[in-house]
């Protein structure tokens, strides 16, 4: 059976996500609870979390998790990393033995920052040098695979139900102002670490539910601009997507969201002139990050969270407010297992974002 | 004596013709006659160039056409039809002369793709109930976004043109085909949402009108080539090159260069009207980009340039310089493409399938980086619906069709447009036989194919569950081949079905 990455195997999916708005922080254990609860969304060949504000003691350094399959190639990619960053600290990731996950990878964890000799010669802003050293990690040295690269925030995820990996990762024990969580159902095995969600490039993280139609079209526009698609997964295109109209073509949230979930036609046409000429530029310009076909996303990001539907709402997704917290999660369940007193509920539009961004910014 | 046999054969049922004599007056090459003496029809199978006009207006279908039968004695080798033409070539001295696309047995690829559909894990659209989107843009996109003072952004698109689908008729001059076939396209395309190509004989006066809805082509002739006829158009084409006769220029006998088509051409009625193989101020890459910015000088930057090229062998490295030449959008043209009139061996020999074309111009054009640079049109055989979803899905923005709208004119593809006596009133000139085509029906048709096609084209996307066409282009997951090996998938870039 091939491997994920070299054939596309189309997933159904589970998700969840808690942030704060005054960027107090809280511990992983809701989001565990919050996933748990849609365990038959899931079939145990994949879940996964990402967590913001965690790593307040490094927050100045890029917080790279690897998955290595043996001793030699982390001493390869080891090397690699020595030469382009100053690591400033690296450990194993802290994991607890549990029956329900086995066959896990070396896990590990490096606080970097470019070395700035290399940053310099490399004509590159410091954001794009890490992003193609963790292209280059994950296409060139075999067995290495980082699946977490941003500042302040990590992913963990591995093959299991979602509620097994958070206790796996110790997820109670971090504490963030921002969690989104996964549990995957693909329609194959994968049995791959790497393949499981979120996925994450720099902070950008997303989790995703559906199976874009669009998918083939994503990829080979995206493509074109520097990304190698190496896992075929919907949630890797959307990432990419995300971040080249995010990092690379400075479009805000909202913007992004008029382009991948972007209106009909015939909703533009009725709207008043300036917006009616903004929708048609967006539409025009990023035709090819247009994406169809059901999905519901959380994107978490730097200073906030956005979550997405596609533009029919093919997928569900349920929002609700309770103080100064935001819930979004597949199933209104899934929330109401760790806040029944909300003050508001409901289910966003389809193509209609809900952006959360945070006040206070950090803790 | 000319030695051949007629390949066809006019067939009468005497039991059923009533000798209204339709058939006599409806051929323009003569082929049947009425015996007074007999009160009978006879029919001369040697001028029956098979264009069913006779068939289709016998009142009690007495009449049939269906190969001759004749034969030469069995030879793998050489054919009747190749026997024919050197009989026919040891008569005239001349080149061999066809029209339309190429008839030959070759490969056609889009029969040998197929199309996905959605199950279970995703859901298919019905275009009956949700949007489903068909409207497309073409023309060059800008690499970075640009923001006024208040962070909003600014329209920097150079500019293009929009189309209610991926769809535009493809240049047949004035002249090759007739002024009502000219109107039937024009309206057509005006209440249809999209556009027309005038080739390369200029515009009429009557259909600047029109204007909005119009390509005006400029070729290697400069047939009716002034500064009013490039500003009455919403885009420019340059003919570089035809799908039907790569690497020679076009050609219309002075028979047909009568009245206003000689004025509109701008030159002498009667003259034979020969462009040049080349244009002879292009004869690199370099000279092209000064032809693209002059006509963009021209016209005062207003109108995106279109260049038109054959699907040649080295058709990839081609466009990728026309890329970077300043053009707006790239057409290419198959080797199945039609035309008014070509030597017959150009047509049958030269040139590449548009399938193999598009995909390997699409990824080079990826590859290098500049896909955004140009809109990809394709034509040169697009015959279905489901032809167009298959090269949107393969990485064109939008497809150019010609003999699909003559025949939706009523041309039955008989070839002979080189002739002059198109029965249909479409690839002709003489008064009477234009007549025969109503603008007012003919455009009515073509609206009503386009209509038809445009369902189908949501159906199929509907049911892979993409709602807008942008989402289909490039899509090549979408697709799958059948019988074709591996050098032909890689080149497609798509999967055999089964994988």
């Amino acid at each position: 059976m091939k491997k994920e990455g070299e054939v596309r195997i189309p997933s159904g999916c589970a998700i969840s996500g808690i942030v704060n708005k005054s960027g107090k922080r809280m511990s992983g254990e809701d989001i565990i609870k919050s996933i748990g609860i849609m365990h038959d969304r899931s079939n145990g060949l994949g879940g996964g979390f990402a967590a913001y504000g965690i790593y307040p003691e490094y927050k100045d350094y890029y917080a790279f998790h690897i998955f290595y399959d043996s001793i030699n190639v982390k001493r390869d990619c080891e090397e690699f990393l020595e030469r382009h960053f100053d690591i400033i600290n690296l450990s194993k990731i802290p994991t607890r033995k549990i029956k329900e996950i086995t066959d896990e990878p070396l896990i590990w964890r490096y606080f970097v920052t470019p070395l700035p000799t290399k940053l310099v010669d490399s004509q590159l802003s410091e954001r794009e040098f890490t992003a193609k050293c963790v292209f280059r990690v994950n296409t060139r040295i075999d067995g290495a695979y980082v699946f977490s690269s941003g500042k302040n925030m990590g992913v963990f995820k591995a093959v299991g139900y979602p509620e097994d990996v958070g206790r796996f990762y110790k997820l109670e024990e971090y504490e963030g102002w921002c969690f989104t969580a996964h549990g995957r159902y693909p329609t194959n095995t994968p049995g791959w670490w790497g393949g499981a969600h979120p996925f994450a490039l720099l902070d950008y993280s997303v989790v995703h539910n559906g199976e874009i139609s669009s998918y083939d079209a994503n990829r080979r526009a995206i493509e074109m601009y520097g990304y190698k698609c190496t896992l075929q997964t919907d949630t890797e295109v959307i990432t990419y997507i995300i971040d080249y109209l995010h990092r690379k073509k400075g479009l805000a949230f909202e913007e992004i969201a008029s382009v991948i979930a972007a209106p009909f036609w015939q909703t533009i046409e009725q709207m008043p002139q300036k917006e009616r000429e903004t929708h048609e530029y967006l539409r025009a310009m990023f035709s090819a990050q247009l994406i169809t076909g059901p999905f519901s996303i959380l994107v978490g990001f730097e200073g906030g969270l956005m979550a997405l539907n596609d533009r029919l709402k093919l997928r569900s997704m349920v929002v609700a407010e309770s103080g100064d917290t935001v819930y979004i999660a597949s199933e209104e369940a899934a929330i109401r297992i760790i806040q029944p007193n909300l003050e508001k509920v409901w289910a966003p539009k389809g193509g209609q974002p809900v952006i959360i961004k945070f006040n206070g910014g950090e803790a | 004596m000319n030695f051949i046999y007629p390949d066809y054969e006019i067939v009468r049922n005497p039991n059923k013709c009533i000798t209204c004599r339709v058939c006599e007056r409806q051929c323009a090459n003569e082929a049947h006659e009425f015996l007074q003496e007999e009160n009978t029809m006879t029919a001369d199978d040697a001028k029956c160039v098979n264009c069913h006009r006779c068939v289709a207006l016998c009142p009690t279908r007495a009449l049939k056409i269906t190969e001759s039968g004749n034969t030469y004695k069995q030879n793998a080798n050489w054919s009747g039809k190749t026997i024919n033409e050197i009989y026919r070539q040891a008569g005239s001295g001349g080149v061999l002369l066809s029209s339309m696309g190429n008839p030959e047995n070759y490969p056609v690829y889009f029969d040998k793709i197929l199309l996905n559909a959605s199950q279970v894990t995703n859901p298919s659209i019905d275009p009956l109930r949700e949007p489903m989107e068909t409207k497309v843009h073409l023309g060059a996109r800008p690499t970075n976004i640009e923001r006024d003072q208040n962070g909003h952004i600014v329209n920097n698109l150079p500019p293009r043109i929009s189309l209610s689908m991926p769809v535009m008729f493809s240049a047949m001059s004035y002249g090759s085909i007739s002024y009502n076939a000219h109107e039937s396209m024009a309206r057509a395309s005006a209440e249809l949402g999209i556009m027309y190509n005038t080739g390369e004989g200029g515009l009429h006066k009557n259909l600047y009108k029109y204007g909005e809805n119009t390509v005006v082509q400029v070729a290697s002739g400069r047939f009716g080539v002034h500064p009013e006829y490039l500003n009455s158009g919403s885009a420019i084409e340059i003919k570089m090159g035809q799908g039907a006769k790569p690497g020679i220029g076009g050609h219309l006998p002075g028979a047909k260069i009568v009245g206003d088509i000689s004025r509109t051409r701008m030159i002498p009625e009667g003259t034979d009207a020969i462009s040049p193989a080349p244009h002879h101020d292009i004869y690199s890459i370099e000279d092209l980009r000064q032809l693209v910015f002059s006509l963009k000088e021209a016209t005062d930057y207003t109108k995106p340039v279109i260049v038109k090229i054959a699907a040649v062998h080295n058709v990839a490295a081609i466009a990728s310089g026309i890329a970077r030449s300043g053009a707006d959008i790239i057409a290419i043209d198959g080797f199945r493409g039609g035309t008014g009139a070509a030597p017959t061996r150009m047509r049958d020999h030269v040139g590449i399938p548009i399938e193999l074309a598009l995909a390997c111009v699409d990824q080079r054009l990826r590859d290098e980086g500049i896909r955004d640079n140009v809109s990809l049109i394709v034509g040169g055989s697009i015959r279905s619906s489901a032809d167009i979803v298959k090269a949107v899905a393969l990485g064109a923005d939008c497809c150019y069709i010609g003999s699909a709208v003559l025949l939706a004119f009523g041309c039955h593809l008989c070839r002979s447009c080189h002739g002059g006596k198109c029965n249909w009133g479409i690839a002709t000139q003489v008064p009477h036989l234009v007549k025969r085509l109503n603008p007012e029906i003919a455009h009515k048709r073509l609206i009503n194919l386009m209509n038809a096609w445009k369902h189908e084209i949501k159906e199929m996307m509907g049911g892979m569950g993409i709602n807008s066409i942008e989402s289909l282009k490039g899509n090549r997951l979408m697709l799958r081949g059948v019988g074709l090996n591996s050098n032909e998938l890689e080149i497609l870039g798509i999967k055999h079905a089964g994988e």
